[in-house]
């Protein structure tokens, strides 16, 4: 299990208009297209030499990126303000839509109500 | 020396300014109350005459990210950028350009260094909307220096609530300590009970009105002791996952000392209770 790259994935993938177009589009492209290029990238990127060799995603992260598996990424740990803003970013305006204000966020929330008064997966690497 | 006009401590809601400012078919309900307490709010500092701003907030992985994620950061700088993209998407933020203040940036990062406070300090900081929407409450004409301090109330392991209060001491110290004629004012935002991808968020309320109504009380008491023995991280945690932020406030009631407010105002919105404190170490200038 790599937290640490499922986070970076998140965050690299929302900090980027045309990743996260690419990520609503196809992610399963995406997604292989970021273990390719992006994640490998050392730290922050920026630099097309520099590489980490030591990261990588298991087949249940890939899979739970590949969905947009909110449940299943809140459930390995990764980060919950990453997890939310990025989903906002791919179905909020789809929601707003149909179902008005917030309805997105209510949702997440509802589709996570098994864990209410229980402690949560742990965010810390 | 310089003069401590005020010190603000306060909850950033990144939906301020578009729920203030949205079309009239679209404004929520409570939009007209928001509006008028942070503009009484926004009173509280304009009366303080401030000449620059020290500015402590947090990144949420704007920045910085888990390959290096600063535990305690000020910027040293003549100009910061302001807003990320992520944030102009989803709060409808504007881009700011802000000036710094190199000189106190120096003498605080000298100062928190021979106090024990190792700091990483950054040359290329650009500041997200844990310090924005503060400049947008409490002086939207940002048009004040700022010597932005950031700390990591966000990827744990965190720092204890005691170091937080501890570091705001310190601060105190050193702004006491600042050579200069002028009036500085140091403002700050945080959380109180706040939960965020997880299965309390976006309720009716803040998923946590009795740590919120409790915390207030505190703070507004300069009640350090209570803060200490009731809050820790699991507490934080059990209140809701990003409780955390409530760290910073304690940072804050550190810099004004064990004090009391002189202003204390609060919203329970959705989601979420908002906190608006000011304390004068002067005395009240109003």
């Amino acid at each position: 299990m790599s937290k640490y790259y499922v986070n970076k994935f998140l965050f690299t993938v929302d900090r980027d208009p045309k990743l996260l177009a690419q990520y609503k589009s196809d992610p399963a492209g995406l997604v292989a297209m970021w273990e390719k290029e992006i994640g490998p990238a050392l730290g922050q990127g920026g630099n097309a030499v520099e590489f980490t060799t030591v990261h990588s995603l298991t087949d249940e992260e890939r899979r739970a990126l590949v969905e947009h598996d909110y449940v299943a990424l809140f459930e390995m740990g990764a980060h919950f303000f990453l997890n939310l803003t990025i989903m906002i970013a791919l179905y909020d305006e789809e929601f707003m839509k149909r179902s008005g204000p917030l309805s997105f966020q209510i949702e997440m929330a509802k589709k996570l109500s098994h864990w209410k008064g229980r402690e949560y997966p742990s965010i810390q690497i | 020396m310089a003069r401590l006009t005020a010190v603000l401590a306060t909850t950033h809601h990144p939906f301020y300014l578009k729920a203030t400012t949205a079309p009239p078919e679209e404004r929520m309900p409570q939009a007209d109350e928001w509006q008028q307490k942070v503009e009484a709010y926004r009173a509280t500092l304009t009366a303080a005459e401030p000449d620059i701003l020290v500015m402590v907030g947090s990144d949420h992985f704007h920045q910085f990210f888990y390959d290096n994620y600063p535990t305690f950061l000020i910027g040293k700088q003549a100009k910061y950028d302001a807003t990320f993209y992520n944030e102009e998407r989803e709060f409808g933020i504007p881009k700011y350009v802000l000036d710094g203040d190199e000189d106190l940036s120096g003498f605080m990062l000298q100062g928190l260094l021979d106090r024990g406070f190792d700091f990483s300090v950054s040359h290329e900081l650009k500041i997200d909307h844990s310090i924005i929407c503060p400049i947008i409450t409490t002086r939207p004409q940002a048009d004040l220096p700022v010597v932005p301090i950031y700390t990591n109330i966000f990827a744990p392991p965190l720092p204890s609530p005691k170091r937080f209060w501890d570091l705001g001491r310190a601060i105190r110290e050193i702004i006491d300590a600042y050579p200069t004629d002028k009036k500085i004012a140091a403002v700050g935002s945080g959380h109180l009970s706040l939960e965020l991808g997880g299965p309390r968020q976006f309720h009716e309320t803040g998923p946590d009105p009795v740590f919120d109504r409790q915390a207030i009380e505190w703070l507004s008491e300069g009640n350090i002791d209570a803060i200490l023995e009731n809050v820790t991280m699991e507490s934080m945690s059990k209140a809701g996952n990003a409780t955390h932020g409530f760290l910073d406030l304690i940072l804050m009631m550190g810099i004004a000392g064990p004090e009391k407010a002189s202003y204390v105002d609060s919203l329970d919105l959705f989601h979420t209770m908002e906190m608006y404190m000011t304390w004068y170490p002067e005395g009240d200038p109003r």
